[in-house]
């Protein structure tokens, strides 16, 4: 039976770039040729997110949302949007960070659509972090001697939100890699705009932990740290602030081993997709596996 | 034909095959091979591959089994391209032979046959057709369209892929079925499989009321904008955002299953089976926007400055304002002229005639 692979990422009105990095990762994925299609679908482009699975041929369909945190796209919006009307969030059975799939039939094509949790809160987005941070200082041995700042954007409109930063920093910080890893949020304690308040290292790699750059990650979180007191003139990598080396890494969904963690997201629902797995480890993550196991 | 394709044909004809004026069946080992034009029985397998060799009505059934893409919307979309439900094959093959130009919004597709009797695609805007391919952008991979698609000619993003508003210059001169058909998708997703539900009588249309009914978020309050007094407001939203200037799908939904806007859903070959999301995003603002109360304000305006505020809001709502002539003082919507208007009316503050905007 053909199978598809379908993300769902938010997309934009105002921003034409925002977009980019779900076509990227949905190109590095389509080349293992591990689905028989693969669709990239959006909240605010088109297809919408009522449209997409009937662009897409095949009867069994995995849905990866490109999000960070489990939440209300990802419990109210995205099924309803995609008719999964069987769909109740009981089915993921999570505490916040620890959805893996369900199993559904889309109302309005009949396909049988394996429903993922995001890819924000999968184990292997910590991975993609320390990638980010390897990517940023152009280090492939980066830890020694530097702190890592995975930023969000705090419990505003979803306590989730807070908890996926939580885990990563927390699961990032149990390797030893780096000396200090710090969880900071855009709008509660303990606030991006304080970072080398946090941070004894000098040199601290601040990775925000967003699906696209846009005016958070280009505009917001740059001025509030204080790499630039105008986002359009621009900051140096690193940039000195208080005494610290700021590596700012802007949004970590625009890495390339993102695609590796939408295929995790698959395969955990059952997609045959190993090879696949390993192909995008190799080419977008120099084949090692941050958590070095 | 090429010997895959013969072969292909003699492995099918046990099941029998009845294809556009073709028809092929095997008994024992003997051949039939039947079209309107030539009619042969009790065939040897060499001379049932001799005929089969020749005939285009072999070649044309081997490219729609074989080699076109097979899921319905999109198999019936490369028929459409051709009028094959409607042109016997050598009428097709006639037309064909020199191209066939179908247009599809902005889009124009035109069908080619190629040696072996399979089809080439040629992708362009609709206004480059009859430009040598040469003065265009030229290419391959579908996925470019995404980047074509992006903006428009003035290099402004584009949200709403149907606007008409699709930059020229480029081309994909040489599309196979599957690549013409995922290009079209980039240009205007889920538009090939919208027009096939309604040509089944399938289209699942969502009207206005149950649209907004299905709001959350930030988004819920434009259900407070459906009063149960009239859909007036959903007809300006259509004219506003709808219209074929706007955008080429066809509106095909409503205030609700009962009930018909009254302004024009437009004439486009694709039909739009729900308010989109630029709607609604639209439809939020507008909702807290109506939700003011009117007020009296008390102007003096010249006749020809009362004119020319209209004339401002025809050129905006017209996206003729970037078009105007700099020196076109005869437009009310002139730069200059706009620049008048302020300096003599507008106080300090931008009020209109020192009227302060009542809260």
């Amino acid at each position: 039976m053909e199978e598809a692979l379908v993300i769902a990422a938010h997309g934009s009105h105002l921003n034409a770039e925002s977009s980019t990095p779900t076509f990227s990762h949905a190109d590095t994925i389509r080349a293992t040729g591990a689905f028989d299609e693969v669709r990239e679908v959006f909240w605010k482009e088109e297809p919408s997110f009522r449209e997409g699975l009937r662009t897409v041929d095949a009867e069994e369909v995995y849905l990866v949302p490109l999000f960070i945190s489990e939440g209300y796209f990802t419990e109210q919006v995205i099924p309803r949007e995609f008719r999964l009307d069987e769909w109740d969030p009981e089915m993921w059975d999570s505490d916040g960070t620890s959805a893996t799939h369900a199993t559904l039939t889309a109302d309005d094509t009949g396909q049988t659509v394996h429903y993922c949790g995001p890819v924000g809160t999968h184990d292997s987005m910590s991975d993609v972090i320390v990638q980010r941070a390897k990517s940023v200082t152009d280090d492939p041995d980066v830890g020694e001697g530097f702190g890592l700042a995975v930023v969000g954007h705090g419990t505003e409109r979803n306590e989730n939100s807070a908890k996926a930063i939580e885990y990563h920093a927390q699961r990032i910080g149990e390797m030893d890699r780096f000396d200090e890893v710090q969880a900071l949020f855009m709008d509660e304690d303990p606030e991006v705009d304080d970072v080398t308040d946090y941070f004894e290292s000098e040199d601290v790699v601040v990775v925000p932990l967003f699906i696209a750059d846009g005016y958070h990650t280009q505009e917001d979180i740059p001025e509030d740290m204080g790499l630039t007191d105008d986002y359009r003139t621009g900051w140096d990598t690193p940039e000195t602030v208080d005494g610290h080396d700021i590596w700012y890494a802007g949004a970590v969904g625009t890495e390339p081993l993102m695609a590796d963690v939408v295929l995790e997201r698959a395969a955990d629902a059952g997609a045959d997709v190993s090879g696949a797995i390993e192909q995008v480890r190799e080419e977008t993550g120099n084949g090692n596996p941050a958590t070095g196991d | 034909m090429d010997e895959d394709s013969v072969d292909a044909l003699v492995a099918t004809a046990p099941d029998g095959i009845d294809f556009d004026g073709l028809h092929v069946g095997r008994e024992e080992d003997r051949y039939t091979f039947e079209t309107p034009e030539e009619s042969h029985e009790d065939l040897g397998k060499d001379d049932f591959r001799s005929v089969a060799t020749d005939s285009p009505y072999a070649a044309n059934w081997y490219f729609w089994h074989a080699t076109a893409p097979q899921a319905e919307p999109r198999w019936a979309f490369l028929r459409w391209l051709e009028g094959a439900e409607s042109a016997p094959v050598p009428e097709r093959y006639d037309a064909l032979s020199g191209g066939r130009t179908t247009e599809w919004g902005e889009l124009a597709v035109t069908v080619s046959l190629t040696e072996d009797g399979g089809r080439v695609y040629d992708l362009r805007h609709e206004a480059d057709v009859g430009t040598a391919v040469d003065d265009l952008d030229t290419y391959e991979d579908p996925a470019a369209a995404r980047d074509i698609a992006k903006h428009d000619d003035r290099g402004r993003y584009r949200p709403l892929k149907t606007a008409p508003s699709l930059q020229r210059g480029w081309a994909f001169p040489s599309l196979g079925p599957a690549a013409l058909l995922e290009a079209v998708h980039t240009f205007y997703p889920a538009t090939v499989q919208n027009w096939y539900r309604e040509r089944e009588g399938e289209l699942d249309v969502t009207h206005w009321h149950e649209t907004v009914e299905r709001q959350t978020g930030i988004y819920g309050v434009v259900k407070t904008w459906d009063r149960g007094e009239g859909y007036e407001h959903v007809n300006w939203v259509a004219e506003a955002c709808c219209d074929d200037s706007q955008c080429l799908k066809r509106r095909e939904w409503g205030y609700d299953a009962d009930t018909d806007l009254d302004v024009d859903g437009g004439d486009g070959e694709f039909p739009c089976r729900e308010p989109c999301s630029l709607v609604v995003s639209a439809a939020r603002k507008w909702t807290k926007l109506e939700a003011e109360e009117p007020q009296t304000y008390e102007f003096e305006l010249t006749p020809s400055e009362k004119a020319q505020v209209e004339a401002i809001v025809d050129a905006v709502a017209d996206g003729r304002a970037a078009d105007i002539r700099e020196a076109d003082t005869a437009d009310g919507a002139n730069r200059y002229r706009a620049r008048f208007l302020r300096a003599k009316l507008f106080d300090d503050d931008g009020n209109l005639c020192g009227v302060e905007t009542d809260d």
